[in-house]
């Protein structure tokens, strides 16, 4: 069987793992997002104990690699008796992971936001709370897409990490096809692609929403 | 020997004799289809200091860059002493060794002090031994009055000294002439008059220089000739007394008054 | 219980020299990555900024957007099989350190990219006003401000590539996470423990290396410039 013949026979397999990869992008960066903004929010306007503890989370899971954490999620749990299956592993390992580095980048969105902002809120009589839900929040989401939608390919590639923890994602179904007719190379060659073009669409994808929503001067 | 070669080793030599530096022909330049340079034709020689004039956007700055080749020319042609600088084959790079530029936002190398800044060019661009080069770059600092100044960074100097700086950059490379576009117009009001009087005594010392510059006091004390250009043409040309005192053309005039109006009568 | 707290502190401090011997390998593995990465992504930087369109679309563009929409862990086993594939005799550091250099070299490149088209347009009108040539320009007064500028950029790229090189692990590597493995396969022990000392000890790598070249920008710093971090994963 020659490439294309082989690559036609194999995709709808390969499919599979790749809606394992989604499945898992999309609960990972939901994690994040829910976990992330009050993270951020403790950063920029918490006291000290918030801002320390925020800060040493945000710190461990940035300055260690994801797949430390995961195989601490999943092969180091169990020695103390918490067992997770492997998606589930994946899931909160990637999670978690997101949620220090969208604490990041909604804290750098808060933080250009400009300062009078928050002084007009006040001047009308709004208190914190309001001022952050209200004025706030508003202009860090808009702020902040650029680097989300970066953040969200980002997880797309790092899926491909749960490999190493026996989630049947794109590439862990890749070897096992590969583990029965050894033509390893050509199915990463496919692999790649389809990485490659599910990259490109959703970042065409991300920049065309983007430019919607945009507010002039913003 | 065909006559047009023949033509051209005769302006060759003439332009030898006369000591001509400069000779510029019918050169046009347009940006897209807006045309900035609508034939201009002068020629300056050795010693001589031209100041141009004129309001903004005729396309003075343009010029001078267009002499350095910093800028592309459409038609036209540029004698560099007796070589035609604006031949395809001719030495981009080395005709910009012999010709130096003062940009009007001084541009000197962030990352090097006064010393290398003024040092990099006979350094790396005539590769002279670390030992003349350095010679070289102390001279003209001196000459600038920049000496004490020579390891500051540019940000650490004032717009004055930086463009001073810039000249003694200029002069390190021992041009056959210098080209000032418009060198105090990024300068606080106070700083212009330590510059002007670098290149005033540059002038008295009989540098070739061209000097684009709203500076009306400088032009009517060192220049030997003064263009007026409008429109993208050179209206009037002639020693200060002439274009001053007067004016052949209506718009030359109208220009001068405005200028003494603003700044007052440098002139006098 | 006594007993077993002090054991299994003993044992992580038995392991300690073996994950040390990891973490050198992970260091060694980074900086070569980083190296390669550095050597291969200022030609794309330079040919991104300065060259023609066909060199910018048809070579630049498509490396750079290659080695960027592609997993890492993906392009690791690319560079694996297909040295066999091709029936070339690559050792996994090979592979890993093409694959993975590549792709530094791809994320660097848009690092000194950012760089060199910050740096204001009379630099260049200078350099060539006093008749450097392009190439003189470039490498005399491009570079090195260029250099300056990325390095608070880099320091990301720095702490990026060493948590990287965790992922050569697939490929059979010794370094510090395949240490980890061995170290809990022979004591039975609290893979738990192992696994977290593995962690602080990236951490450690990755801060005090951020330290250094937080200390490099400092001393290489000119007086007047202002450091912008860009982030290469944007």
């Amino acid at each position: 069987m020659n490439f294309l013949e082989y690559a036609w026979n194999i995709f709808p397999i390969l499919l599979k793992g790749a809606l394992v990869s989604i499945e898992l992008t999309l609960l990972a960066i939901s994690i994040g997002l829910l976990l992330g903004i009050p993270l951020s929010l403790g950063r920029v306007y918490g006291n000290k104990f918030i801002y320390t503890c925020t800060t040493i989370y945000v710190e461990a899971f940035r300055g260690t690699p994801v797949l430390t954490q995961l195989f601490i999620l999943y092969f180091g749990f169990p020695s103390i008796g918490i067992m997770f299956p492997p998606f589930t592993a994946a899931v909160i390992g990637l999670g978690l992971n997101s949620a220090a580095y969208q604490a990041e980048y909604f804290r750098g969105a808060i933080q250009a936001i400009k300062g009078g902002q928050m002084l007009a809120a006040r001047s009308i009589g709004m208190n914190t709370i309001k001022s952050i839900r209200y004025v706030v929040l508003p202009q860090m989401f808009r702020l902040v897409i650029p680097s989300w939608s970066n953040e969200l390919i980002l997880l797309l590639k790092a899926s491909s990490i749960a490999y190493m923890i026996q989630v049947p994602e794109l590439v862990s179904v890749g070897r096992q096809i590969a583990s029965r007719n050894f033509r390893t190379f050509e199915i990463f060659l496919i692999i790649a692609l389809i990485y490659f073009i599910i990259v490109e669409i959703l970042n065409k994808v991300l920049h065309l929403m983007e430019r919607k929503i945009k507010i002039p001067g913003l | 020997m065909n006559p047009k070669k023949l033509i051209q080793e005769f302006e060759r030599t003439f332009l030898k004799m006369t000591h001509t530096i400069l000779k510029v022909e019918n050169l046009h330049k347009s940006y897209g289809k807006i045309e900035v340079i609508k034939g201009i034709n002068f020629e300056l020689k050795k010693g001589e200091t031209k100041v141009i004039i004129g309001p903004s956007g005729t396309g003075k700055s343009t010029l001078l860059r267009c002499i350095n080749q910093l800028d592309s020319i459409d038609k036209g042609q540029i004698w560099l002493e007796d070589i035609e600088i604006t031949q395809s084959h001719a030495d981009i790079n080395q005709i910009r060794a012999s010709i130096g530029f003062v940009f009007q936002s001084f541009n000197l190398f962030a990352h090097l002090t006064a010393l290398d800044n003024v040092r990099i060019g006979p350094l790396r661009v005539k590769e002279m031994k670390e030992k003349e080069a350095t010679k070289i770059a102390v001279e003209e600092l001196k000459r600038v009055g920049l000496e004490d100044k020579k390891d500051h960074y540019p940000a650490q100097l004032s717009g004055g000294q930086q463009q001073r700086v810039s000249i003694a950059r200029a002069l390190s490379m021992n041009p056959k002439l210098i080209l000032f576009d418009e060198p105090t117009s990024a300068l606080d009001p106070e700083l212009i008059g330590e510059v002007l009087e670098v290149m005033i005594n540059l002038a008295k010392e009989g540098t070739t220089m061209i000097v684009v510059t709203h500076e009306m006091g400088f032009a009517c004390s060192v220049a030997n000739d003064i263009i007026f250009m409008d429109g993208g043409i050179i209206l009037e040309e002639g020693p200060p007394e002439q274009i001053f005192k007067n004016p052949k053309h209506n718009r030359t005039a109208k220009f001068l008054s405005k200028i003494t109006q603003l700044e007052g009568d440098k002139t006098k | 219980m006594e007993e077993k707290l002090i054991d299994k502190l003993l044992l992580i401090g038995k392991s300690i020299p073996s994950l040390l011997i990891g973490a050198l390998i992970s260091i060694e593995l980074a900086l070569a990555f980083l190296g390669l990465g550095f050597v291969a992504g200022i030609p794309l930087a330079v040919g991104e900024v300065y060259g023609n369109k066909f060199v910018r679309n048809l070579v630049v563009l498509p490396i750079v957007e290659f080695f960027r929409s592609i997993p890492a862990l993906v392009l690791l086993f690319l560079f694996y099989f297909g040295a066999s594939y091709l029936k070339l005799n690559f050792s996994p550091f090979i592979a890993a350190l093409l694959a993975m250099g590549f792709r530094s070299a791809a994320y660097q490149s848009q690092i000194f990219r950012g760089a060199i088209q910050s740096i204001d347009v009379g630099q260049m009108l200078a350099a060539r006003s006093i008749g450097m040539s392009k190439f003189k320009a470039i490498r005399y007064i491009i570079f090195p401000q260029a250099l300056r500028i990325s390095i608070p950029s880099w320091s990301n790229e720095y702490a990026t590539v060493l948590k990287d090189t965790s992922l050569v692990y697939a490929l059979g590597i010794t370094e510090l996470m395949r240490q980890g493995r061995y170290i809990v396969a022979r004591t039975f022990g609290n893979a738990i423990l192992v696994y977290v000392v593995c962690a602080l000890i990236y951490f450690v790598i990755v801060h005090l290396g951020v330290k250094l070249l937080d200390f490099l920008e400092e001393k290489y710093r000119l007086p007047g410039y202002e450091s912008k971090k860009i982030d290469t994963r944007i």
